[in-house]
């Protein structure tokens, strides 16, 4: 079914205002992570732009979403704050002194459920949030957003196990696919070519899709009926939408320049 | 005192419908009455300690009390990680039961023997490290950690631990119970070495020695006031630990020591030298470490011998 446009609309919009966010506070703060924040814009946008039922509330049915890859919360927290959740005050704190809005998010913000930055970790919380929320009947699905080189881990694959074992068909787990890790491209460090194939054969859904298409990403991440957990496997740019950025390893940790953020800005306006 | 502290849970688990029970493949003849009584409220998640510990702590989010089981090194030490960023991060009530603790895998190997736990979890902020004596503290132990919420550490033995005389399931938090009274030594002794703490202190008794004897099942982060309140008694304390000197009972009572300025000489028997080694049953590697009741008795001696300590008034 093809993804209302309306709700399209507004979720090109708020990939819009995070992509700005997202080099503003990451130039106010000067920090970096700003090519991997840029990477998930529109999976987020996607998610918290109205896909995710009663997202950053406290009803117990509300689903849940963990960021596996915590070293993108910049995005995340300008998705929350464009979609209300966090004001502009706190957003504007960001890596400054006495925050809790740190390079990696923490769960005392309203929100978040669970605190990353350690990679590998997270999808096993969201299988336990998971189990738990159907053993309690709530209809809450849970989604795990995780790097492509966060699958290096180990522990990865055992949740994934796991996953696929109890049949956990209200988790969904997102794959950056940005092809880019610390220290070099995925395929030079350590191969994980064909993502898909390998999440298949671990008893997963997979489905691939352009991970900056947001009416590809609304449609793959719609609800679905019961049987496996679902893996999307989203190809990205790192650094998407700031052409000096795009694809070069380097932005994983760099921050920009005044002059490079200008530039930056100018290139979101000219697009 | 593993199968009393299964069958605990189960006796609690009828009450309290949040209590769940994971298991990393491990229990065998243990966990199945548990399992068959509450079989939505029980997981195998197979060989996958780390897996397990990210479960507990999803779990724990919505409100279930999990208590993840396995052999002490891999519920405690594979998954360190794991329980510092969840259950100690997110300050959930998840309890981590280490089976086997210190040597009751003796014959097993270097890889079985549970001897840095204690202090390698006692070094988390705000988790609760307790190491029961004997099946009946470890049922009382099992309700107290229901009744708090912090995440805990819970090493038990492994099967066929005697009960500890005088101890009689006596268990509070950050305070000693003490099982015998005496004036020239205390006995301070945490898990399984109650016992040959006791036994140490009858050995003395028939050389004219009197000694007390205090369990410390809880190694609280800091000294309290019951811990150093029953160090200020005695004149010579002996930690005994079946594990590692560093960050165990004998870090914690010297702590105590040195921060109150007590006038209390302190002896620390516990695992020294390196991992690798000759192995075999629990009680040869308790002798070959000096942790078996005569060389805990001949080390109090040695020293009372040599500078009796002055009596407390």
């Amino acid at each position: 079914m093809a993804p209302d446009p309306v709700m399209l609309d507004r979720v090109n919009g708020l990939a819009r205002k995070i992509r700005r966010s997202v080099l503003e506070r990451s130039r106010a703060a000067n920090v970096g992570h700003i090519g991997s924040s840029l990477s998930v814009v529109e999976i987020l946008a996607t998610l918290w732009g109205g896909l995710m039922r009663e997202a950053g509330t406290h009803r117990p049915d509300r689903d849940r979403f963990v960021l596996c890859k915590g070293h993108a919360a910049l995005a995340l927290y300008a998705a929350m704050h464009h979609s209300g959740i966090m004001t502009a005050e706190t957003l504007a704190t960001y890596c400054a002194d006495g925050t809790h809005l740190g390079v990696h998010p923490e769960a005392c913000l309203e929100g978040i459920d669970v605190a990353t930055g350690s990679l590998g970790q997270g999808l096993s919380v969201a299988c336990g949030l998971a189990h738990g929320l159907r053993l309690r009947r709530s209809p809450a699905r849970v989604f795990a957003l995780l790097s492509d080189a966060e699958c290096n881990e180990g522990q990865v694959w055992e949740a994934a196990q796991f996953a696929a074992h109890h049949g956990l068909s209200h988790l969904t787990a997102i794959i950056d696919l940005n092809g880019s890790q610390a220290l070099g491209p995925t395929r030079e460090v350590l191969n994980l070519s064909p993502m898909a194939a390998r999440w298949e054969a671990f008893g997963w859904e997979a489905v691939e899709v352009d991970g900056h298409d947001t009416a590809g990403l609304a449609q793959v991440l719609a609800p679905r009926g019961v049987g496996k957990p679902r893996v999307v496997v989203a190809r990205t740019v790192l650094g998407k939408g700031v052409r000096y950025m795009e694809g070069q390893v380097a932005w994983h940790y760099l921050s920009m320049t005044a002059a490079q953020f200008d530039e930056a800005i100018s290139g979101l306006e000219a697009a | 005192m593993r199968n009393a502290l299964v069958d605990q849970l189960r006796q609690l688990a009828r009450e309290d419908d949040r209590i769940f029970l994971l298991t990393a493949d491990l229990g065998w003849s243990v966990v199945e009455s548990f399992a068959g009584e509450f079989p939505d409220r029980f997981l195998n998640v197979g060989v996958a300690e780390q897996n397990m510990a990210g479960i507990a702590t999803g779990l724990a989010m919505v409100g279930y009390r999990p208590f993840i089981y396995s052999i002490a090194n891999f519920a405690a030490l594979r998954c360190f990680e794991q329980i510092r960023n969840g259950p100690v991060l997110h300050r959930l009530p998840v309890c981590v039961v280490g089976i086997g603790g210190g040597y009751a895998y003796g014959a097993a190997g270097p890889s079985h023997h549970a001897l840095e736990d204690l202090g390698a979890l006692r070094a988390l902020p705000g988790m609760r490290v307790v190491a029961p004596a004997d099946p009946a503290q470890t049922r009382t132990v099992v309700s107290a950690v229901l009744r708090q919420e912090d995440p805990v550490y819970l090493r038990v033995g492994k099967g066929g631990n005697a009960a500890v005389p005088g101890l009689d399931g006596r268990f509070a938090w950050n305070e000693p119970a003490i099982i015998r009274e005496g004036t020239d030594i205390l006995f301070l002794a945490t898990g399984a070495m109650a016992l040959e703490s006791l036994a140490a202190a009858e050995l003395l008794a028939a050389r004219g020695l009197s000694a007390s004897v205090g369990v410390m099942a809880h190694l609280p982060a800091e000294s309290t006031p019951e811990l150093v309140d029953v160090l200020r008694r005695h004149g010579t304390v002996l930690t005994a630990e079946e594990g590692t000197l560093t960050g165990g009972l004998s870090s914690l009572v010297g702590q105590a020591i040195a921060r109150e300025g007590l006038a209390c000489r302190l002896l620390c028997a516990g695992v020294t030298g390196r991992l690798a080694g000759p192995v075999g049953s629990r009680n040869h590697m308790l002798q070959r470490q000096g942790l078996d009741a005569a060389s805990l008795a001949s080390m109090a001696a040695a020293r009372l011998n040599q500078a009796p300590a002055a009596r407390a008034a």
